[in-house]
């Protein structure tokens, strides 16, 4: 039981092969396509932008720009790509450009240089009446403050942006009161946002965001106003509403915790620069720099690693079908010098481990099929998902390798003592 | 030593100027003032007083309280019972013309300042020179230009009154915090629709404010006006002054005070909810929905 599929699965891979049972589970996220793409971008405060851009172009860093032009660079030559599906963190320090980034997707800040592609289409060159309807259609947002307009009721709230985009009366307000079903509020449809907690105003603002159906969702700090019980909640609430319809998410936090638990994919960023993209395991593995470095020195390994990071495809495979030998199968064993073997099918899902002994066992009382009464007891498999805090007291206590599959059920490998306290050591 | 730029007289060469190339503008200007003002004069005094007195009671009870509802109608009665009530009704025709003047020209030029900087770094010092000049210095090129009477009163009055509903228009409207404009723009707010869905429901308050101060200074001009004829309860103080009746201008003081307080009030409540709401049964017949705004209300209410 306690091995039971993770309710929220992370990353779009798992939530796609449940819509879309013919997309591997690993493969999803390679397959879907870019949805934004930032090619050098830059954003500098202040009055003297042109000569700041010069100074840029000459390869002046951001102190000496600053200090010969009184100019702040908030975005530094930022370049990177956002997945179709995926939530995208942007993660760093107070100061560090996440708000100013996450703006100028949308075009609330005018980028200084660059390009933003998102869905192909180019935002930084596009009309004013284009780069409304973009935000009608497809992004919508949610802020930290939640800014939501106190004279307007929730439902009035909830319904602004199909408002704006001039959807009629009716149909608005039913899909307003739907997307408030989505995050639990439809009760409050008639209160004032004033009336509400501050973890039932940011749902409100979700519901807002929600309602006119966006594929891009930005989110600044949007749960770090709240305390970390509602925090933990709202981020649930996402991964829930995430698993139920995708959406491509970005999401800024400046809380470590808040972009592992929720981030398919994290940019650090340092000084308006993107030090770093990549998934939080790589990140946790292989920091870019001291200041990467930093925000993980007490990060729980435990819960950013997942039993698939750690298992190792190192043992034995034997293929479960008639006419398998039990005599090649224990040669081959020996030749490679293991005591255990894992059977699988020929779709490689898992069916069982056997050990040289408990083979030899099975084959001295004589039956039908040997294999599956050499099956070691209680070798039930872990799921790749499952966080290895979860996992470590199994491993520790079990004689061998704990085997590990994929949501599927196939076999991708096994966690030993060994590799576990490799893992944690070379992450401490 | 003698130095001497006479300002005096380019002011009085620039006002006969006007008057002599600009006399058919100025008419038609005098004409829809006077039109206008003449027209509310006459709709307030068609209503007998026990009829004007009896609304004013109601809306006082549905927006500020049963206790203010009897205070304004016994003042109201006083006023009768001191034999000012045509005067009182001039003046308020007047304030009540100028002022709506006063602000259908101030709030949109309000939010001309809150949107360009160059509108209000213009319009700035213009308010502050309405504003300081004392009222007196109105009259006279009001009378110079349109003569005696309610209209160059009501033209004066305009002036003096409208710089409160400029700067609190733009005040409010700037003051309102940059999360929400950014929430506007997000969802996809053309400039229209942020002004009008995001930006004045949040100034609102700031603006009431500033359409009360220019009732308010209206009212204490259209007092001044009397002297350039333009009546009311002016002239009535103005005639106690003159004949040193003390009696005289006490009353009509009384009575621009009882005015002065009840359109206060009256104004200021227009930015509340209402103190008045009828009970939850009448109000489910007749349709209406509850929320829990008014259900919070009533408690209040009812444990106060
Ligand atoms: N409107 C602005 N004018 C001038 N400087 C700004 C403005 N907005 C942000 N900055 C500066 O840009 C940098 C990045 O700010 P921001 O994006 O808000 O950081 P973060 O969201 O990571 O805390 C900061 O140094 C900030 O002072
Ligand atoms: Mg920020």
């Amino acid at each position: 039981m306690e091995f039971a599929p993770q309710l929220y699965a992370r990353g779009n891979g798992g939530l796609m092969t449940d819509k879309d049972g013919a997309l591997g589970s690993g493969d999803a996220a390679a397959l879907s396509a870019d949805k934004i793409v930032l090619n050098n971008i830059f954003k500098v405060f202040g009055s003297n932008v042109p000569r700041a851009v010069e100074m840029i172009q000459a390869g002046h860093g951001k102190d000496s720009v600053q200090a010969e032009t009184r100019c702040t660079i908030g975005v530094n030559n930022a370049s990177f790509s956002i997945k179709e599906g995926e939530i995208f963190v942007v993660m760093g320090l107070s100061g560090s450009g996440k708000s100013t980034l996450l703006r100028l997707l949308n075009r609330l800040i005018e980028p200084t240089l660059g390009s933003i592609l998102v869905g192909g289409q180019d935002v930084t060159s596009m009309s004013k009446r284009d780069l409304i309807e973009l935000r009608r259609r497809d992004m919508s947002m949610v802020f930290q403050s939640f800014a939501l307009l106190p004279n307007r009721t929730v439902l009035a709230n909830t319904a602004f942006g199909l408002e704006v985009a001039g959807v009629a009366e009716k149909e608005r307000n039913q899909k307003a009161l739907h997307a408030l079903e989505a995050v639990g509020l439809e009760r409050y449809a008639a209160s004032r946002p004033d009336e509400l907690s501050g973890g039932m105003r940011q749902r409100v603002g979700l519901a807002r965001a929600l309602a006119n159906e966006p594929t891009i969702l930005l989110m600044d700090e949007a749960f770090s106003a709240l305390d970390p019980l509602i925090r933990t909640e709202m981020q649930d609430e996402l991964l829930r509403l995430q698993a139920e319809h995708s959406r491509t998410i970005v999401f800024v936090s400046h809380d470590l915790d808040e972009a592992m638990r929720i981030g398919d994919r994290i940019a650090i960023m340092q000084d308006g620069v993107v030090v770093q993209v990549g998934t939080p395991e790589e990140i946790v593995m292989s920091p870019a720099n001291d200041y990467v470095r930093s925000f993980f020195r007490n990060v729980d390994v435990t819960q950013v690693f997942r039993a698939g990071d750690v298992a190792r495809h190192s043992q034995i495979t034997l293929i479960d079908r008639a006419g398998l030998s039990v005599n090649a199968a224990l040669e081959r064993m020996r030749a490679h010098d293991r005591d255990i073997a894992i059977v699988v099918a020929r779709d490689k899902r898992y069916h069982g481990m056997v050990s040289a002994d408990s083979l030899r066992e099975a084959v001295r009382f004589g039956g039908a099929d040997p294999y599956r009464q050499a099956f070691l007891p209680d070798m039930a498999p872990i799921e790749s998902d499952a966080p290895l805090a979860q996992v470590m007291g199994r491993v520790a206590e079990s004689r061998w390798p704990v085997p590990v599959v994929d949501s599927k059920g196939r076999y991708v490998g096994t966690i030993s003592k060994s590799s576990l306290l490799m893992t944690l050591d070379r992450a401490a | 030593m003698d130095f001497d730029l006479s300002i005096g007289a380019a002011a009085s060469a620039a006002v006969e100027y006007t008057l002599d190339n600009f006399s058919p503008t100025l008419d038609a200007i005098a004409d829809v003032i006077g039109f206008f003002a003449s027209g509310i004069k006459d709709a307030l005094s068609w209503f007998p007083p026990w009829a004007f007195i009896g609304a004013v009671a109601l809306f006082a009870f549905w927006r500020v309280g049963w206790k203010f509802a009897v205070l304004c109608g016994a003042a109201l009665l006083l006023i009768v019972g001191m034999g000012l009530w045509k005067e009182t009704i001039e003046t308020l025709a007047l304030v009540i013309a100028a002022t709506a003047i006063a602000i259908t020209l101030g709030i949109p030029l309000g939010i001309f300042m809150a949107r360009s900087s160059i509108t209000a770094a213009g319009a700035r010092p213009l308010l502050d020179l309405m504003q300081t000049m004392p009222a007196f210095v109105y009259l006279i090129p009001a009378a110079m230009f349109f003569g005696l009477g309610a209209v160059p009163g009501t033209i004066a009055t305009v002036i003096f009154s409208m710089p409160p509903v400029v700067r609190l228009t733009a005040l409010g409207l700037t003051q309102v915090s940059r999360e929400y404009v950014e929430a506007g723009l997000a969802f996809g707010c053309t400039d229209r629709q942020l002004l009008f869905k995001v930006q004045f429901p949040l100034a609102l308050p700031s603006i009431m404010a500033g359409v009360n101060q220019t009732i308010m200074l209206g009212l204490s001009m259209v007092v001044i006006a009397s002297m350039i004829g333009a009546g009311g309860l002016g002239n009535t103080v103005l005639t106690g002054i003159q004949r040193l009746d003390v009696g005289l201008g006490f009353e009509g003081g009384l009575a621009v005070v009882i005015l002065a307080i009840i359109l206060d009030r009256l104004t200021q409540s227009l930015s509340r909810p209402a103190a008045f709401k009828l009970p939850r049964a009448v109000r489910q017949e007749t349709g209406a929905k509850e929320d829990a705004t008014d259900m919070k209300t009533a408690l209040a209410e009812a444990s106060a």
